[in-house]
């Protein structure tokens, strides 16, 4: 069997008395659909934010690739090859659509400290973005101010900027989150184009219907605790997470 | 038919990320004017006051970096003008009016600054917006405070004066020194902020979290725009030092980097040229209103006037004037740039 790409060791983070991720052990395969799911404030969230490294663990280990990441701060995790985006629309509003996500591309060169030439000599990076809009279909709108899109297409724009960095890892928070029912079809046959490549998605989401068909395994958190793992259907048929989860939903 | 497509695909992104070719006329246009300008007027005061203008002009760009383009609001930035006029005024003062010194200011003054503004960073960078501009605060009094108590080699509030160079001391001459260091500033300062670095501090300043999940080492970039920032500070300090031929505490105080802040804002934060609009605005109005105070001594409060007008533009122009004037022509000109972004 291959290795995992990203394992967890007994996972912990406290804040005060309350313990939002409690001693959680996952394997995350390479290459497969992943989602964690649970009730509001199961602490999926949360634990996302440790393996991005924007929360630092109160003990246990998070290993990416057989490395122990657990120090790494987060932009070095972003280099090793994770990308994430967030649950809150995360761009740079006051930039242009094309420069948000030129600005990933620049990023994943490493053309970081260089202040003599003139960004436009890079044109490849222009180029690049340009693609990837027009992969999630915004090429349209490449010189607006990103803070006109849609929320939709901010949602679009931020997985566009993710893909720029080329992650072999893509932590997707909730990317349907507050949208409207009308743009969720265009995100989710775009998660759909995201799964067929090599990458492994590891997706966050509170809406369970959503994520069945897309996902290779399904994660259950409830409590901070890992409750079960396995495929959408065992997931479907546990009790406990019928009783901690779905409750009244499934039959 | 790809053959077609891909240079046309290319040719449209130069399109969308070159700016209207006026952006560099006006400039050019401007230089040429302040070059004639002492072959029309033999005023003195004129040249004077455009000096200053030029010289303060600088300080505030340097403050824009921070401000403008960075997103980081330091009280501090005095501290680098500061280091700057007095390592001028020290080695002149101490040594003869030679022009080989200046350029040991010069150097001196780059090599402290950047020191310093890499401790400082680094102690007070990793804060967040109103507790960094606190700890910059206390950097400033701590040593606005060493160069007052430091009597024997500041004379504190009172300060020495010192002889520079007979060639520097021709008002005309240093009118044109003062100009051409202002262009190369102007020049170097457009390169940074379009170069890629430049382009990641403008992230930073739009959103520090994202920058750094898109594997940028916020800090690092940081620390490059303070350095940068009070390096051109620092030039600014030994150009002003060198025509006022006088150092005193006054170059360290909090006061100054608030008029840089003030310059900045009034036109326009993250423009660059703003900070120099702003400048020309401060110089003119303190000139014109102090001379006001013959009409009417009110006018000796020309602060208070500012200060009204500071608060009219914050209130009714938050972009400052360059920054609303920019904002007016982008509405202007939006209707072609969805047209040809569209097609």
């Amino acid at each position: 069997m291959a290795e995992p790409i990203i394992r967890t060791q007994d996972l912990t983070i406290m804040f005060g008395g309350h313990t939002a991720v409690d001693h959680v052990n996952l394997d995350i395969m390479p290459n497969k659909f992943v989602s964690i799911i649970g009730p509001n404030g199961a602490g999926k969230t949360t634990f996302f934010n440790l393996l991005s490294g924007q929360f630092f663990p109160t003990s246990g280990r998070i290993l990416f690739k057989g490395h122990d990441v657990t120090d790494i701060p987060a932009h070095l995790r972003t280099r090793l090859g994770m990308g994430r985006n967030f649950q809150i629309s995360n761009i740079f509003p006051d930039l242009t659509v094309l420069e948000n996500v030129r600005l990933a591309v620049q990023a994943r060169s490493g053309i970081h400290y260089q202040i003599l030439r003139h960004h436009r000599k890079y044109s490849r990076f222009s180029d690049q973005a340009m693609a990837l809009l027009e992969s999630v279909k915004l090429s349209g709108k490449a010189a607006q101010p990103s803070r006109f899109l849609a929320h939709g297409e901010k949602r679009k724009l931020e997985i566009a900027i993710i893909l720029a960095l080329e992650p072999e890892v893509l932590l997707l928070d909730e990317p349907t989150a507050g949208m409207a029912v009308e743009e969720v079809p265009a995100i989710l046959e775009l998660l759909a184009r995201l799964k067929t490549d090599k990458r492994t998605i590891l997706l966050v989401e509170h809406k369970i219907d959503m994520v069945m068909s897309l996902s290779d395994t399904l994660v259950v958190l409830a409590n901070g605790r890992l409750l079960a793992q396995g495929n959408p259907r065992q997931i479907m048929e546990n009790e406990q997470v019928q009783a901690a989860y779905l409750g009244g939903i499934a039959p | 038919m790809p053959d077609v497509s891909l240079p046309t695909r290319m040719h449209k992104i130069r399109g969308l990320l070159s700016l209207p070719r006026s952006s560099r006329t006006v400039p050019i246009l401007l230089l040429l004017i302040l070059v004639a300008v002492p072959l029309i007027t033999p005023s003195r005061s004129m040249l004077n006051l455009l000096t200053e203008i030029f010289i303060m002009g600088i300080f505030a760009m340097s403050y824009d970096i921070l401000l403008g383009y960075t997103g980081i609001v330091s009280f501090g930035h005095a501290l680098f003008f500061g280091t700057g006029a007095y390592m001028t005024g020290l080695i002149f003062a101490r040594t003869g009016p030679k022009l080989g010194y200046l350029f040991l200011a010069i150097g001196g003054g780059i090599l402290l600054v950047t020191v310093m503004a890499l401790i400082i960073g680094y102690l007070s960078l990793r804060l967040k917006d109103v507790y960094y501009a606190m700890i910059t605060l206390a950097f400033a009094e701590l040593f606005f405070i060493i160069a007052e108590k430091w009597r024997s080699v500041t004379n504190g509030a009172d300060g020495f004066s010192f002889n520079v160079p007979a060639v520097l001391q021709d008002r005309v001459v240093y009118y044109y020194v003062s100009l051409v260091l202002l262009a190369l500033i102007v020049v170097f300062l457009r390169r940074f902020i379009e170069s890629p670095t430049g382009k990641v501090l403008q992230a930073i300043r739009e959103n520090e979290k994202r920058a750094e999940f898109l594997g940028y080492d916020v800090l690092k970039f940081k620390l490059i725009s303070n350095v940068i920032a009070g390096v051109v500070a620092s030039f600014a300090g030994v150009a002003w030092a060198l025509q006022q031929r006088f150092v005193s505490t006054g170059v360290m105080t909090v006061d100054k980097t608030i008029d840089a802040l003030l310059m900045t804002t009034i036109g326009g934060t993250g423009t660059l040229y703003g900070a120099l609009l702003g400048s020309g605005i401060t110089g003119m109005a303190k000139n014109w209103l102090s001379e006001l105070a013959k009409v009417h001594p009110i006018f000796e409060r020309w602060y208070i006037i500012f200060g009204l007008l500071y608060i009219g533009i914050v209130l009714f122009f938050p972009g400052g004037i360059l920054g609303t004037l920019m904002r007016i022509r982008s509405t202007k000109n939006k209707p072609s740039v969805t047209i040809s972004a569209g097609d």
